[in-house]
């Protein structure tokens, strides 16, 4: 690990004024689940790392109207315990797939957010997008886990955001803060992140001084929800394919729904035709199946991973079903 | 007098042999009290870190140290490879640097300067035919048995397949390395983390030119070995060097990435394999090609030992291909190479059985005849079965019931050697009573420690704590390196011997004090009796040593009976898989084990637990992923090196299988035999609950689906 400045804020204003200086070459550090790895691999050589744990008004977790707050820095132990985020099943799901305590205790749901790509190629200093003198490293090397969707251009690998699916199809907004001390901005999730078509673009739309200050979420409404991690193992394990649903149900019809699946594409990818193959259906394993075939129907699998267009399916359809309390049988 | 015979006692008058105790270092390893290696750090240790080569294979065109030796910090600098040495795998160690802190060492690896000059690289240990093309392949030798084509036009049954096991990589807890610290310009200490105390300090001396008798080498713990850890190796000598440079003791372990890489492999199997039967299941033909790495020197699992177990199959076809790769080389690993091989034969069998319609118990069951302990085999297989449950669960292949889950049924079985390694001990006997052991072995945490002062606590009447057993230092007695399961046999033997010889000499001080027949004596639970009477206690009968203590060698291996070889061993396993995900999962896993005279059962079957721990790691998450493009070994970490929590585990259930017939035989090494089967017996589980044979593990949920995909019988 280089050397940096250390610094801890103790409000918004103080962290993006610490954020923005080096020519905002700083780094966020919340639960340091991520940026410890980076730093210790050399992936991140920020100038000055900005410890934004003592910054109060970006914790816990608040209503917020008929909707809910929740600070970036909120653990997610917290998520999973809140009794306000109870009837936002999906989260909690998302808790429990990460299954390692020092995770679920240390890591925040910014960081989560803002994680960036479990590539091995990444990992190993090849880059965000693998690329050598204009050549896929992910394409022509060993690509079992990377992008079945979304993969046509430079960046394959999956984003790595746990969270992203479930709050996306409850439609979360994201509140952006920076660079400028003064400036915020609500945007919808689904918006916050970005395929890069070059290696600076990143993974976010969070420009160098930005940072995720609050996530929001819109009152439940009687929706039921649901994510689904497919998990090799029963440890600490990132997830082969994801799918979160979010399910307005009227007398065992859907009258709305929203499917986001996760680690297939490299960001969060919306199956607004498969949750819109379920409205007026009833959920069953025909309805929740169709609604996986359709979600992956456009899949374009690498040489390596078309086994993950089976998964990306299943994950969708046990999601809805599990949103529904219908899934049955699964491992 | 009656003659005076070395022997264990009689099973029955054995009041700890045979028990369940804990460990004597139990405490002091969950408490850290422990020193290992990676812990030692004497005044003014320095840290290393390394420069390595990432990549598929270079030669060094330059290298440029002045910078890494004027950061701030830095101590000292070696270059491994310097100009014109070729690198033929990612992670060849290339510099180390050595400074005050681990950041400042890592601030002089930055300021190497290095240029490579590509070369063409090679790493897929599968594709044959594309190693064939790329001339990196040799013939490994065949050989024939019988008459393979008379007997398979002869044959009822007929199954032809594809089976294979990949390569994967040591991962002790603790990395590979050591601390090195100079006394004056020619005594080196090293604290180092190794299987071979006894056998490495030379390795030290050679290369830095000075008297093997002026190193002393230190291990009183170690963090795992597996095999993995027998050498001084070239970054040990390069700690020795480093320290040497610097004027300050030095301790370079290999981090995780490159413990993965260069720390040692268990090379791997591909085999195209036919297998035939008669009418009855009767085995009578194998035909096999097999390949596979080793790494750049392209070996792969020994041809003269399949099919596994069933050397009797009568007429047998086999041929090996070699694949040289630039990969990590390979080094022992647990039971080499056992578990590949049966990897590629008892799944065969299995789906013979499949092919047959028939239970895959009674075709192994059917054809112990051709195995070298066949009694013990269906001993072994009845408690096996029993304890799974296999009559009620058994079902045909593929009729896994279940929608999404099917469950399945599978077996396996093995074999090892386990005969004790030659091992020297001082034992002494103070007049005090107090009693030690000198012996320059090393408890590589399977409990040897403790072994040892049950041996000498059961021979002298005493309890455990009585007796202090010092190991781990090259100065003791010479022992054996601990590999291939010859550590409990080989420290058990000497140590009743020369318990035995130090106990015969306080009989006849005792006999003679206080009047009674030597060989009325008995010693027990502190004290010396005679015909079951209290003579006296321990300590008066140690004091009649007079003011020096009794100091008895004792040697090993010997022909009296004491220790054996050859051991057998059965698994069976209980699995559920998800075809829609194919994930894998254990519900349980038996073991029926045997090994001679077991004198811990307790760390006797946490060995057992320990192997079918490993074994679920590579028949289902464990691998090596070389990726071909860069020629990276591109999961050397611990996200995608994928090893199993306790999660994963399932229920697992040991039963050591110990009859008189197994006391007699005299104590067997343990370590190797409980990781070999596993993989199969998960991998015909497997096929039993879907009816597809997932031909290479480990059994991922994409190798699973691929299979289920081609519907590959």
């Amino acid at each position: 690990m280089r050397p940096f400045e250390y610094a801890r804020p103790q409000n918004e204003s103080e962290a993006l004024d610490l954020l923005n200086d080096h020519d905002a070459n700083t780094a966020v550090l919340a639960g340091g689940t991520d940026l410890i790895a980076l730093l210790q691999e050399d992936l991140q050589a920020p100038q000055r790392v900005v410890d934004i744990k003592q910054v109060e008004s970006m914790q816990g977790i608040a209503a917020d109207g008929d909707g809910v707050v929740i600070g970036a820095l909120t653990t997610l132990e917290e998520i999973s315990e809140s009794p306000l985020l109870a009837d936002y099943r999906s989260l909690g799901d998302v808790v429990d797939g990460v299954r390692a305590i020092q995770i679920q205790q240390m890591g925040t749901l910014g960081g989560d957010l803002c994680h960036l790509p479990n590539c091995w190629f990444y990992r190993n200093g090849y880059g965000l997008l693998a690329l050598e003198n204009g050549d896929s490293l992910v394409a022509a090397g060993d690509n079992r886990y990377h992008a079945i969707l979304g993969n046509q251009g430079p960046a394959k690998f999956v984003s790595a955001a746990r969270f992203a699916p479930a709050l996306i199809a409850w439609g979360a907004d994201v509140r952006v803060i920076g660079p400028d001390a003064g400036s915020s901005e609500w945007l919808p999730l689904e918006h916050f992140f970005v395929t890069p078509k070059v290696e600076s673009q990143g993974v976010s739309v969070l420009k160098p001084g930005q940072l995720i200050s609050h996530v929001r979420l819109p009152a439940t409404a009687g929706r039921v929800s649901s994510t689904y991690e497919v998990l090799q193992m029963e440890g600490l394990d990132w997830p082969l394919a994801t799918a979160a649903a979010t399910i307005d149900l009227d007398g065992g019809v859907v009258r709305e729904a929203s499917i986001v699946m996760g680690h297939v594409a490299p960001m969060p990818w919306a199956a607004h035709e498969a949750a819109q193959s379920l409205i007026g259906q009833p959920v069953d394993e025909v309805s929740a199946g169709r609604a996986g075939e359709i979600a992956v129907a456009q899949a374009t699998p690498l040489r390596d991973n078309a086994y993950k267009v089976q998964l990306a399916k299943t994950a969708v359809k046990r999601a809805v079903l599990s949103a529904a309390d219908m899934l049955e049988g699964a491992l | 007098m009656a003659e005076r015979k070395v022997a264990w006692k009689k099973r029955t008058d054995n009041t700890l042999i045979g028990g369940d105790h804990q460990r004597i270092d139990g405490v002091e390893k969950a408490s850290g009290h422990a020193k290992y290696a990676a812990d030692i750090n004497t005044a003014g240790t320095l840290f290393a870190r390394l420069l390595t080569f990432k990549g598929g294979a270079a030669v060094v065109k330059s290298i440029d140290t002045a910078d890494a030796e004027k950061t701030p910090g830095v101590r000292a600098v070696h270059v491994f490879n310097g100009a014109g040495k070729e690198v033929r795998w990612d992670g060849t160690i290339v510099a180390a640097v050595a400074a005050d802190t681990p950041e400042q060492a890592e601030d002089g690896v930055r300021a190497i300067k290095v240029a490579y000059e590509a070369k063409p690289h090679w790493v897929d240990e599968e594709d044959l035919p594309g190693a064939t093309t790329g001339k990196r392949t040799k013939p490994l030798g065949d050989n024939k048995k019988g008459d393979v084509a008379a007997a398979l036009k002869a044959a009822k049954h007929v199954h032809k397949g594809y089976y294979g096991i990949t390569t994967i990589s040591h991962m002790c807890l603790e990395t590979h390395g050591s601390h090195c610290e100079w006394d004056g310009d020619d005594k080196l200490n090293v604290h180092l983390s190794t299987q071979n105390v006894s056998g490495t300090g030379g390795q030290f001396a050679g290369p830095l030119g000075i008297d093997a008798s002026n190193v002393s080498i230190t291990c009183n713990y170690i963090g795992g070995g597996f095999g993995s850890k027998f050498a001084a190796d070239e970054w040990g000598v390069a700690c020795a060097q480093l320290s040497k440079k610097a004027g300050k003791p030095v301790r370079l372990m290999l981090d995780r990435a490159t413990e993965l890489k260069i720390g040692g492999t268990r090379p791997s199997g591909f085999a195209e394999v036919t297998i035939a039967a008669d009418a009855e299941g009767n085995i009578t033909v194998w035909d096999s090609h097999h390949w596979g790495t080793s790494g750049i020197a392209g070996s792969t699992i020994s041809l003269g030992q399949l099919p596994y177990c069933f050397d009797g199959i009568p007429n047998r076809n086999r041929k090996a291909t070699g694949i040289s790769t630039n990969t990590g080389p390979n080094r022992a690993w647990r039971a080499p190479p056992h578990p590949q091989l049966c990897a590629v034969t008892d799944t065969v069998i299995d789906d013979l059985a499949a092919k047959m319609g028939a239970n895959s118990y009674d075709i192994f069951m059917k054809n112990l005849d051709k195995t070298p302990k066949p009694d013990v085999y269906a001993e072994e297989m009845k408690i096996g079965a029993k304890l799974i449950d296999w009559k009620a669960k058994w079902h045909a292949h593929g009729k896994g019931g279940g929608k999404s889950v099917k469950r399945g049924l599978g077996m396996a079985l093995h074999r090892w050697g386990g005969r004790a390694g030659a091992t020297t001990c001082t034992v002494k006997v103070h007049p005090d009573g107090a009693v030690e052991t000198f012996l320059g072995s090393q408890d590589l945490g399977t409990g040897t420690r403790t072994v040892i002062a049950i041996t000498l606590a059961e021979t002298f009447g005493l309890g455990i704590n009585d007796v202090k057993v010092n190991l781990g230092n090259n100065s003791y007695p010479k022992a054996n390196p601990s590999g291939g399961s010859i550590t409990v046999g080989g420290v058990s033997g000497p140590h009743r011997r020369a318990g035995l010889e130090a106990l015969w000499k306080i009989y006849d001080l005792v006999a003679a004090k206080y009047k009674v027949k030597a060989d009325s004596l008995s010693a027990k639970g502190g004290k010396i009796l005679s015909a079951g009477k209290s003579v006296c206690t321990w300590k008066q009968a140690c004091g009649l040593l007079g003011p020096m203590p009794l100091e008895v060698q004792g040697q090993g291996p010997k022909n009296d009976g004491l220790t054996s070889q050859g051991v057998a061993g059965v698994q069976m396993a209980d699995v559920s898989v998800d075809i829609e995900t194919g994930i894998v999962r254990i519900n349980e896993l038996v073991a029926v084990q045997d090994c001679g005279l077991i004198i811990d059962e307790l760390t006797a079957r946490s060995q057992v637990y320990g192997g079918l721990i490993m074994g679920i790691a590579y028949a289902l998450s464990e691998e090596r992923v070389m990726d071909n493009r860069t020629g990276r070994f591109i999961n050397a970490d611990l996200e995608n090196y994928k090893l199993p929590r306790i999660g994963d585990i399932g229920k697992l259930m040991v039963h050591m299988y110990q009859p008189d017939s197994e006391y007699e035989r005299g104590v067997v090494g343990l370590g190797e035999p409980p990781v070999i089967s596993t993989g199969a017996a998960i991998s015909n589980a497997v096929a039993n609950a879907t009816g597809v044979r997932v031909p290479v593990q480990p059994l991922t949920p994409q190798r699973v689906l691929e299979a289920l995909k081609g519907g590959q019988a």
